[in-house]
């Protein structure tokens, strides 16, 4: 069975890969904001949402 | 800081949501085609082109690869840019991944009706195509990746992540699990033979379902529900945790699949103990979708686009539960190589990834073709129909499913098989067949429907080709981290690391071990068992190329039911030169492992006429007739090839055996032509040496054979 050894280290390979992903976001600040994320989702930045910016200044 | 335009590429969008919508309108047709062969075996049309065994596999990778495969591309293809605020890395490559996928979707069709297979299930492309494939996935990762530097949005949403958990292990998986010999420009043989091959197939198999029909969709889901209902996801730190938890449980559950068989025991249950453990992240995100509409369910009353995605999340669900009480083996010992498995997976292909693409497209046909959808009364319609389909389905199958399993385990008082007549149980479920073929029927009149909507709303509407967006660019991220130098080589070598480290270890691993250590394991633990005959081996071939593997397993489980029906149960030594494994995964007929064994044994004039016409010798059964199996030469060009690559893969021929191969072939066909020319000529068979019959018979006399000798052996 030693194609067992084959699976094993792919998968731990793509583990390995997870992990290290996983070290990056954390380190790079991806989760230091859990929520703020799912709502700026909802927003498509298209051209013309500077008039939300002309309204701000004007008030 | 200076706002930057730029523009979102629609038309790559458009593209492969045009294909998805074709390619499930193809992918639907031959599953229903396969359906009604089940109560009409006449729907084969004596083609060998139209046979369940030809036409199943071209279903499968129809709806995975190119219905769910273009699916996911649209969806990334359109959320990623968003999510990223960034348009695609490379329109050329985006072109490329598009017309290269499609290009390997139109070869599959053309291949596999034409006999070239693996027989490996969701695997079944022969190896040109399979280096097609890994090409155009690399391209994939290469504009995702290169996409997601140029960003400008430092924060990777959850989707994301599962896009790139995809894309990562869809690589690792597809290389792995292709690992194969060519023999010629359209066959090979898997590299792995027996236990070894069925492992690393059933990895492949479960990882599949799990990376390219599941974590795309998930992120998907991510996507396009919020977006939908226009509210956050419900707990945006329970998607990160169950995505993490999700992609490290999933790689390791693929035993699952092979409980109760040669595998073993400890690998089994490692199988079982991880797929019990994936239901806690399968289902956070199952809840997380579901409550992502919490107080907001009048919007789903409303909108078409939410009621399917609340079904396939629900779909989603009722799977993922499904599945981890299946990996129990109390559970698989009755499920197993029945339609019961067959209801499971269309709960989730049709609800969960049908219904989420569906859910998908009406939502994006709107934006793309910047109009309102053509008509929501005939969305809700196929919404409803779709739905029924399900029901109708999965329902019968289930039935279908847990009636012949008892009916294979169950004993008179006397304590002899109440069925002994495989046949029987079958033809009793015949009517669930039919109810099956009526919701599949139901699903692709909604399906239909909802072609012809997508084609009003486009019509009606201005295709949006380039959409103009803005965002601010990264701003450098200061050094507020401790831990400076490793941030910001991460911070600057995401992709390279990610890429590099995958080819290293898919170049420096799989290459260098694979051909080294896997062909000096594959020593023979049975004695008695030898390597097949070139005629044998030829048949072998045969009997891939027909598919028969699609609905006769190989592989006797150890229960009393099984070794009273077919005799001693399968022994992993028995498989040491069997490149592929042939034990399939479903009983639409009865287990062949000891088709050849004295107690199995049937004339070779049976066979013979069987493989003519089923229903002549076996009334009322619903395999297909081969005819063309008498009239078809089998290729003797390429035995010494075949042989060769047999001795490359470790089955102890003799070194000049290749070329005296075909010596042999003559002697054993003509032995097997002269036994049973007598009876068939008198029926006014004609009969010769050549025929890829006699080959075939040739194989199924053989299987069984050998281990009854180290029996016989043994008890003297």
């Amino acid at each position: 069975m030693s194609v067992l050894i084959l699976l094993i280290l792919a998968s731990l390979a793509v583990a390995i890969i997870f992990l290290l992903a996983f070290i990056w976001s954390v380190k790079n600040g991806q989760y230091e904001d859990d929520y703020t994320p799912s709502v700026r989702m909802l927003f498509d930045n298209k051209k013309h949402t500077n008039l939300n910016q002309d309204k701000s200044t004007n008030q | 800081m200076q706002v930057e335009k730029f523009k979102y590429d629609n038309k790559i969008v458009k593209l492969f949501a045009y294909a998805t919508v074709f390619w499930g309108v193809i992918g639907m047709l031959v599953g229903l085609l396969v359906a009604f062969q089940f109560i009409f075996p006449s729907l084969s049309f004596n083609l060998e082109y139209t046979t369940f065994g030809r036409v199943r596999p071209l279903h499968t990778n129809a709806v995975i690869f190119a219905f769910v495969g273009n699916g996911i591309f649209a969806g990334v293809y359109y959320s990623l840019q968003r999510l990223l605020k960034a348009r695609m890395y490379s329109d050329l490559l985006s072109k490329i991944n598009f017309w290269g996928w499609q290009l390997i979707i139109v070869s599959a069709a053309i291949t596999l009706p034409l006999g070239y297979t693996t027989s490996k299930e969701y695997a079944e492309l022969e190896w040109p195509i399979d280096i097609a494939i890994a090409l155009i996935w690399v391209v994939f990762g290469w504009n995702m990746f290169a996409t997601i530097l140029k960003r400008r949005e430092r924060h990777l949403y959850v989707a994301i992540w599962f896009y790139i958990a995809t894309f990562v292990t869809v690589a690792v998986l597809h290389i792995v699990n292709s690992f194969e010999l060519p023999v010629t420009f359209m066959k090979s043989y898997s590299w792995y033979a027996g236990v070894q091959d069925a492992l690393v197939q059933w990895w492949y198999g479960h990882n599949a379902v799990a990376f390219f029909l599941t974590t795309p969709y998930l992120g998907l889901m991510y996507y396009f529900v919020p977006k939908a209902a226009n509210r956050p996801v419900f707990s945006y730190r329970l998607s990160i945790i169950h995505f993490w938890a999700l992609i490290f449980l999933y790689i390791w559950a693929g035993p699952h699949h092979l409980l109760y068989t040669a595998l073993p025991d400890w690998a089994q249950s490692l199988g079982t103990v991880f797929s019990v453990m994936l239901i806690a992240p399968s289902w956070g995100g199952m809840i997380n979708g579901l409550l992502t509409l919490r107080g907001a369910w009048d919007k789903v009353r409303d909108s078409a686009v939410l009621k399917f995605m609340v079904v396939a999340i629900t779909a989603y669900g009722m799977s993922t539960f499904e599945g981890p009480m299946l990996s129990l083996k109390n559970v698989n010992a009755i499920a197993h190589f029945t339609d019961w498995i067959v209801a499971h997976v269309h709960v989730g292909a049709l609800g969960w990834n049908g219904f989420l693409t569906f859910g998908m497209l009406y939502y994006l046909w709107p934006k793309l073709f910047q109009t309102k959808l053509w008509s929501v009364k005939l969305a809700n319609f196929h919404f409803w129909i779709g739905t029924l389909g399900i029901l109708f389905y999965a329902i019968p199958l289930y039935w279908a499913g847990f009636t012949q399993s008892q009916m294979w385990n169950d004993f008179t008082n006397e304590g002899f098989l109440k069925y002994p007549n495989f046949l029987e149980t079958v033809t009793n479920i015949i009517p669930m067949y039919a109810y099956r073929a009526i919701g599949g029927l139901l699903y692709y009149v909604g399906v239909i429907v909802m072609v012809v909507n997508l084609v009003q709303t486009a019509k009606s509407g201005v295709f949006l080709a380039e959409e103009e967006a803005e965002a601010a660019p990264l701003k450098k991220l200061s050094a507020n981290y401790k831990d400076e130098h490793w941030h910001r080589w991460f911070e600057r070598k995401p992709t390279q690391m990610l890429i590099g480290s995958l080819v290293v270890i898919l170049i420096g691993g799989v290459i260098e071990m694979v051909p080294t250590f896997l062909v000096k394991s594959n020593v023979p633990t049975i004695a008695s068992v030898k390597p097949y005959t070139p005629l044998e081996l030829i048949g072998r071939d045969i009997y891939i190329k027909e598919g028969c593997n699609n609905c006769h397993s190989q592989m006797i489980r150890p229960f009393r039911s099984e070794t009273e029906r077919y005799g001693e149960y399968s022994k992993a030594g028995e498989f040491v030169y069997d490149h592929p494994f042939l034990w399939g995964s479903k009983r639409t007929g009865p287990d062949l492992a000891r088709e050849g064994s004295a107690k199995l044994k049937k004339p070779n004039s049976w066979h013979f006429k069987h493989m003519y016409d089923p229903r002549s010798v076996s009334p009322g059964s619903i395999m297909p007739p081969y005819p063309w199996l008498l009239d078809k030469s089998y290729d003797t060009t390429v035995t010494a090839a075949k042989i060769r690559a047999m001795i490359t893969l470790g089955v102890p021929y003799e070194e000049d055996y290749p070329e005296k191969a075909n010596a042999d072939v003559e002697k054993q066909a003509n032995e097997i032509v002269e036994e049973m020319r007598g009876t068939l000529e008198e029926e006014g068979f004609e009969v010769a040496a050549d025929r890829e019959i006699v080959a075939l018979i040739a194989y199924l006399q053989r299987l069984g054979v050998d281990i009854e000798k180290g029996n016989q052996t043994a008890e003297n």
